[in-house]
Formats: C-alpha cells, sequence, structure tokens
C-alpha cells in the first residue's frame, strides 16, 4: 500500500520543481509578420550599413488587432532594413487599450526585467506611471540629433515633457474631437453640421422631432470622451488645457457651463448607451438609427471596414465647438533604464520617429503621423484633412486617452461621470471634478 | 515502524499544500492587509503608514456607498430566489417524478458553466434597449408576446439595476440550491413521515413541523456557500455591465476593486476594498466554521 503511494508523492515534487523553474516568456514571439506586412509604397531600397546595433531587441505593444498589427509589422519592416543585424522579438498582450498589456508591463518593470521599448499612451500616462517612478531614460538627445524639434508640432512636444525632458517618441496621432454624421440624414432634414454648442442643440432639436435619435452613445468611457470634448468645446483649447495645469478654474462660471451644456447633451442620446461598446455606437449611425456620434478617429476606420467612403456616405467636423483645436493622442515609444541592448533600442527609436517610419506605420494603422513633413498622398480624404488640422490647429491633450493627466485623476473623473449619470446634478458634479483636482495634488 | 513510515508519507503528501496555502492565501492576505493601511499609489510600493485613512475615504465616496448598497440588495434578492426556487424544485423531485434523473441534471448544469459565459449571454438576453425598434433579447420577446409592461431597462435601471443581475446568478445557483435540498430531504427517514400519518398529521403539517426544521443545516449550509458568492462576486457583473452599467446601477465593491487598483493604480484603496470584501465573507463564514469544528469535536 505504502509502497504504492510513494509515485504520487515523486510526481507532486517533481511538479513542484518543474514549476519553480525558469519559464519561458509565453508572450514573446519572433516577429511572424516583419515580411509578410504589404510592403508600403515608399520604401526605399534597403540602404543597410552592416555596422549597426546588433543582438536582440524586444517590442513590447498591444497591437494585434486587424490595421494596427499589420501597421506594427510594416514599422517592423523598415526598422529590419536599416539594421539587418538586430533580431526582433515582437512581444504582444492582446487586449484593447492596452489594459491588459499594462498589467503584464508593470510587473516587469517593477521586477527590473524591462523590455526593450514599449507602447504606451504619450503623456501623463506615460509620466506619472514610469517616469516619475525613476524607470525611464530621457530621449531628448535624439530630438536634437535628428532634428526632430523642427518638424513635431511644439504642443505636441510639451504634451512628451516633463521636467525639461522628452520622455517618449511619438508614433502616430489620433484625434478625439471629431463629430461624424450620416449624410443622408442630413441632406434629408436639410441639416448642416454644426459648429457651435448652439448649433448643435438646434439640430439635434431638429432630429429628435423627425424621430431620429440624434447623437449616437456608448458605454462610459465613450461618455467621459464625450465629456472632454464638451469641456474642449465650451471653454476653448487654452481653458481646456488648464484645466489639466490648475491654471483654469474647476469652480468656475466656464465649467460650469460646460457641465450644463453636457447635462443637455445627454437629452439627445439613445437611452441604451451603457449597453453599447464604442463601434456599436458608430454602427447606429451606419444603420441610420442615429445621426450624429462624436468619437476618436478610429472610428474613421469603422466606417470603412463597414464599407463606407468618407466624404459620400459619411461626413466630419471638428465636435461642437472645438474648431481649431486638435484633442490628440499618441502612442509612443520610450527607452526604459536598464534597456538590455540600449544601442538597438536608439536604432528603434530612431527609426519609430523618422518619416520613412511614419509614412509606413500609419496609412495602414488608420492614423496621421506625429511629423508634420510626411507624404500626404499615402493618406485618405479624412486623414488629409486631419493632417491639415494637426499642421494649424492648437494641439491640446486628451483626457480619456492618458495624455492629460495620471490614471488615478482620470479614474476620479471616470467616477465622477458615472455618479453625474446617475443623479444628474451639475452641482454635485463640479464638486465631485474640483476635488479630483485636490487630490491630484495640482489644485489647491 | 509502519505507523512512522505512514506519518512521514501524510505529512509528505500534506506539506506541498500547506506549504503552498500558507504562502499564496494567508500570505497575500496578511500582504493585502498590510498595503490596505499604506499610501501606495502608483507602480512602486509605497508602506508608508496612513493608518484607517483609506477606509474613511472609501466610506466617503459615493460610488462606494452605491457599491455597499448594491451588494446588499444583491445578497438579500438572490439568496431568497435560490433558497425558494431550489426548495420548491426539491420537493416536487423529492415525488419522485418520472424521469427524476433527467430533470435533476437539466437544473443542475448551469452551475457547470462559468459566470463569464453565462454572463456573456446574458448581456445579450438583458438588452436594455427599450425603444420599439431597437429590442433585442429578452425586451423583444416579451414584445413579440404582447406583455410590452415587461420591457425593461435591466441592468441599466439607476435604482434596480443591481436586481436584473440577480436573475442570472439565480438561473446558474438555483439548481445546485436544489440538489442540497434534495440530499437533505432524501436524509430524512421515511418511517418519521410515516409515524405522523399514523398520527394523522396533514401533509402540510409534516412539511412544517418535521421536513423544514430537520433541513435547517442544509439551510445553513446554502446561506453560507451562496452568500460568500453573492458578497464577492464580479466576473457576472463584470461580463454583463463591463463599467458597471449606467451611473454605477449595477456597480458591486469587487468591480471597484478592480479598477481602483489596475486602472487608477491605487494600490492601498484597491486593497482597502479587498480587505473590507473578505471582512463581510468572515462576518458570514467564521461562525459557521466555528459550529461545524464544534459538533466535530462533540462527536
Amino acid at each position: 500500500m505504502s509502497r504504492k503511494l510513494w509515485l504520487p508523492v515523486l510526481l507532486i515534487v517533481a511538479l513542484l520543481i518543474a514549476g519553480c523553474g525558469p519559464r519561458p516568456t509565453p508572450t514573446a514571439t519572433t516577429a511572424p509578420g516583419a515580411t509578410a506586412a504589404p510592403a508600403p509604397t515608399t520604401a526605399p531600397a534597403p540602404t543597410a550599413t552592416p555596422a549597426g546595433p546588433s543582438g536582440e531587441l524586444e517590442i513590447f505593444s498591444w497591437w494585434t488587432a486587424g490595421g494596427e498589427a499589420e501597421g506594427l509589422a510594416a514599422l517592423l519592416k523598415v526598422f529590419q532594413q536599416r539594421y539587418p543585424n538586430v533580431k526582433v522579438i515582437n512581444a504582444t498582450v492582446a487586449g484593447g487599450a492596452g489594459v491588459d498589456a499594462r498589467a503584464v508591463l508593470a510587473t516587469r518593470m517593477q521586477g527590473g526585467n524591462p523590455p526593450g521599448s514599449f507602447q504606451v499612451h504619450a503623456g501623463h500616462e506615460l509620466i506619472d506611471t514610469y517616469v516619475v517612478a525613476g524607470q525611464m531614460e530621457p530621449v531628448t538627445f535624439l530630438y536634437q540629433e535628428e532634428g526632430w524639434l523642427d518638424v513635431y508640432p511644439k504642443d505636441l512636444v510639451e504634451i512628451l515633457s516633463y521636467n525639461g525632458e522628452i520622455w517618449s517618441v511619438p508614433v502616430n496621432i489620433h484625434r478625439a474631437n471629431v463629430l461624424w454624421y450620416n449624410k443622408a440624414i442630413f441632406e434629408q432634414n436639410n441639416l448642416k453640421p454644426p459648429t457651435t454648442m448652439e448649433e448643435f442643440f438646434a439640430v439635434a432639436e431638429q432630429l429628435k422631432a423627425a424621430g431620429i435619435t440624434p447623437l449616437a452613445l456608448g458605454e462610459t468611457w465613450t461618455v467621459v470622451h464625450l465629456f472632454e470634448t464638451v469641456l474642449l468645446g465650451t471653454l476653448g483649447p487654452e481653458g481646456y488645457s488648464g484645466l489639466w495645469t490648475g491654471k483654469t478654474d474647476w469652480k468656475g462660471a466656464k465649467v460650469t457651463e460646460a457641465l450644463n451644456n453636457f447635462d443637455r447633451m445627454l437629452n439627445y442620446v439613445n437611452q441604451d448607451y451603457a449597453a453599447l461598446s464604442w463601434d456599436q455606437a458608430t454602427q447606429l449611425v451606419i444603420d441610420g438609427k442615429a445621426a450624429m456620434n462624436i468619437m476618436g478617429d478610429w472610428a474613421e476606420g469603422y466606417f470603412k471596414a463597414q464599407g463606407w467612403t468618407p466624404g459620400k456616405e459619411f461626413g466630419w467636423a471638428p465636435s461642437p465647438g472645438s474648431a481649431g483645436a486638435f484633442d490628440a493622442l499618441s502612442d509612443s515609444f520610450g527607452l526604459p533604464k536598464n534597456a538590455p541592448n540600449r544601442d538597438a533600442v536608439i536604432a528603434w527609436l530612431r527609426v519609430c520617429g523618422s518619416r520613412e517610419g511614419q509614412d509606413a506605420f500609419n496609412p495602414i494603422k488608420g492614423s496621421i503621423p506625429a511629423r508634420t513633413d510626411a507624404d500626404r498622398s499615402l493618406y485618405d480624404a479624412y486623414l488629409q484633412s486631419a493632417m491639415d488640422d494637426f499642421a494649424k490647429d492648437t494641439i491640446v491633450p486628451s483626457l480619456m486617452h492618458g495624455a492629460a493627466v495620471a490614471p488615478s485623476w482620470q479614474q476620479d473623473i471616470i467616477d465622477a461621470v458615472g455618479l453625474f449619470l446617475a443623479n444628474r446634478n451639475v452641482a454635485t458634479f463640479q464638486n465631485a471634478l474640483a476635488q479630483a483636482c485636490v487630490s491630484a495634488g495640482v489644485c489647491k | 515502524m509502519r505507523i512512522r513510515k505512514d506519518h512521514l508519507l501524510a505529512v509528505a503528501l500534506i506539506s506541498p499544500s500547506a506549504l503552498a496555502i500558507a504562502i499564496f492565501v494567508y500570505g497575500f492576505i496578511g500582504w493585502t492587509a498590510r498595503a490596505s493601511v499604506s499610501a501606495w499609489k502608483g507602480l512602486i510600493p509605497d508602506y508608508t503608514f496612513v493608518g484607517l485613512s483609506n477606509f474613511i475615504d472609501l466610506f466617503r465616496n459615493p460610488r462606494f456607498q452605491i457599491d455597499l448598497r448594491n451588494t446588499a440588495i444583491f445578497t438579500v434578492l438572490f439568496l431568497a430566489a435560490c433558497l425558494t426556487i431550489g426548495l420548491v424544485l426539491a420537493i416536487l423531485l423529492d415525488q419522485r417524478p418520472r424521469g427524476e434523473g433527467i430533470f435533476r441534471n437539466i437544473y443542475l448544469f448551469p452551475m457547470a458553466v462559468s459566470f463569464i459565459s453565462t454572463g456573456v449571454v446574458w448581456r445579450w438576453l438583458l438588452n436594455p434597449a427599450t425603444t420599439l425598434d431597437r429590442l433585442s433579447g429578452l425586451n423583444l420577446l416579451f414584445h413579440k408576446a404582447g406583455l410590452d409592461f415587461l420591457i425593461s431597462r435591466w441592468y441599466t435601471h439607476p435604482k434596480l439595476g443591481i436586481a436584473a443581475i440577480v436573475i442570472p446568478a439565480t438561473w446558474q445557483m438555483s439548481g445546485f440550491t436544489m440538489a442540497l435540498y434534495l440530499a437533505g430531504l432524501r436524509s430524512i427517514p421515511e418511517e418519521l413521515r410515516e409515524a405522523a400519518r399514523v398520527d394523522g398529521a396533514s401533509e402540510w403539517q409534516i412539511y412544517r413541523d418535521i421536513v423544514f426544521p430537520m433541513l435547517k443545516p442544509v439551510t445553513l449550509s446554502a446561506v453560507i456557500i451562496l452568500g460568500h458568492i453573492s458578497l464577492k462576486i464580479f466576473d457576472l457583473v463584470m461580463a454583463i455591465t463591463q463599467e458597471g452599467g449606467q451611473g454605477y446601477s449595477a456597480d458591486v465593491p469587487a468591480l471597484n476593486m478592480y479598477y481602483t487598483a489596475f486602472r487608477a493604480l491605487r494600490f492601498g484603496q484597491g486593497s482597502a476594498i479587498a480587505i473590507i470584501i473578505l471582512l463581510t465573507v468572515a462576518v458570514l463564514v467564521i461562525p459557521y466554521l466555528i459550529h461545524t469544528i464544534r459538533t466535530e469535536v462533540e462527536r
């Protein structure tokens, strides 16, 4: 009897020993798409200098879905042409907006095992998470060496900066303050896309009378997204940016006006918004069940994927009141302290910031390059108009997409918006927002 | 010699799991408790002692107040629904109808499904669109059946959203409650009922005075098992509502903890929520454990 039992004991011990051994990184795969990617039309003949860096380079991102994965592959291809001696490990963690990727990254950074370089939302999500923790190296020297200070807009560089240094290299720009509309519905009702808040309410009233939901809305984060564009549309770019630095008073009359506008706007949305994801909300516009949708310009990719052509079936305009302002968010890459193979990381960052790299990545991903000197002919009508606005508008940081504030402040604002949806009390809402600014240590 | 060998073997068999539980359960509870009284925000652990301020902040936080209210409503409704439905089903099956085994399996099967899968399906069934052109799920079914007054906003209802979550939770767990009760009913000796019948007791009197009192220990076990599920519920709410419904209509402490710790990176405050959840479950479970240990010792 007892002899029979020794076998399971041995098995358990063996399993325990095996469990304690070093595990292979399950998410790391050698870049599969690096050769299979559609070749970007501008990619020049490989002019690689064999004397570049060598060894392995791990690139960490959450670009796994359609469009984005191919974009990354195109960018990696440019990198491999320039630096053929570096072996790229394309480490991706699936999950929209990088929630899971961020948790994996955080443990690796805490454990002193940083990847070569990682994708992160430019601005406070990077700065307040990793830069203040002393886990990043500044990359200001790259901007000086590569002359990027001349080709990146000044407002953007400001969003990337902290303590007089620049902390990451953006590869793309998305715009948050865009109003998308169904052209057929607007023509049938003889409407023009609204440019101001008052025009929006007039248009919305007419649509409501015609029995069409004026504005399509989705789950809580898209409500916060809408809220941020209302703040921008009411306060203007300067007032909006001041909210995140303490220059604009959260208790002021202008903010009250914005909150009232937001409150009024919520009267014109689909009643089941809390149950819809952002793309389901956009789908309402495509189905003709709603006339407008305020969403970032990744919605353009969704319209196109459903077979709609920009300017033909759907039109776009800056969200009400926000013409002249470009509410930006950006995916960027940085240089972690103690990164393995630092030379290769720097080479990677040079490619990320290069015109060639950005023109390879962005037309596929469906975003515009962070540089202002890209090749316009590669981009569609919407993206071209976004590039024009990006070059001339005032650029402000996005709240919901990590550029404007630290994650903890952002969560307080999300909570305040959530509670406002429950009680619709503007005064309580404004107090909660003012309190959030105080907890964040920005307001007094 | 022989006894010593068996003894050694027993220790060898138990020690790996004992060690793992000591570290991964009790060790981590201790770590969470420590973090809950710390100022830890952001990625770098910060164990500066801040007393109970994380807890005080929480109880002042309107979202957390909603969470506590929701948990209370959910627990009461969920327990009441599961116990009632479970008991009724068990009594019906106890009459030994034809095909009892099939019914027993049908009622028990939902328990084999994970809350996440249940949640995905019920998110679809509980679609809260109420305008006629966009009805779907249960609302569409009601409309087609001419029961328009039943069309509901479900989990996005500002006051009763959490009650909608009780429906899938009950669907999943009432079969399990039935199994518990059925086992309890079958363990009641038939002689007792026979004796009562001989004494002229009606069927109702038999249930009221004999069966229900003898089912008390079963009810207690069911309350403990269902209660700790409802106090900790996370996956079902996450799958159905993603962010807690409209205006936190269906938010629960565990969901709040997830967002506080892993989205806002407020690990101190997130740990405080975890400790509060642990304490509420402990209030439920510890008296039961003490009771069980006492009866075992008496034996």
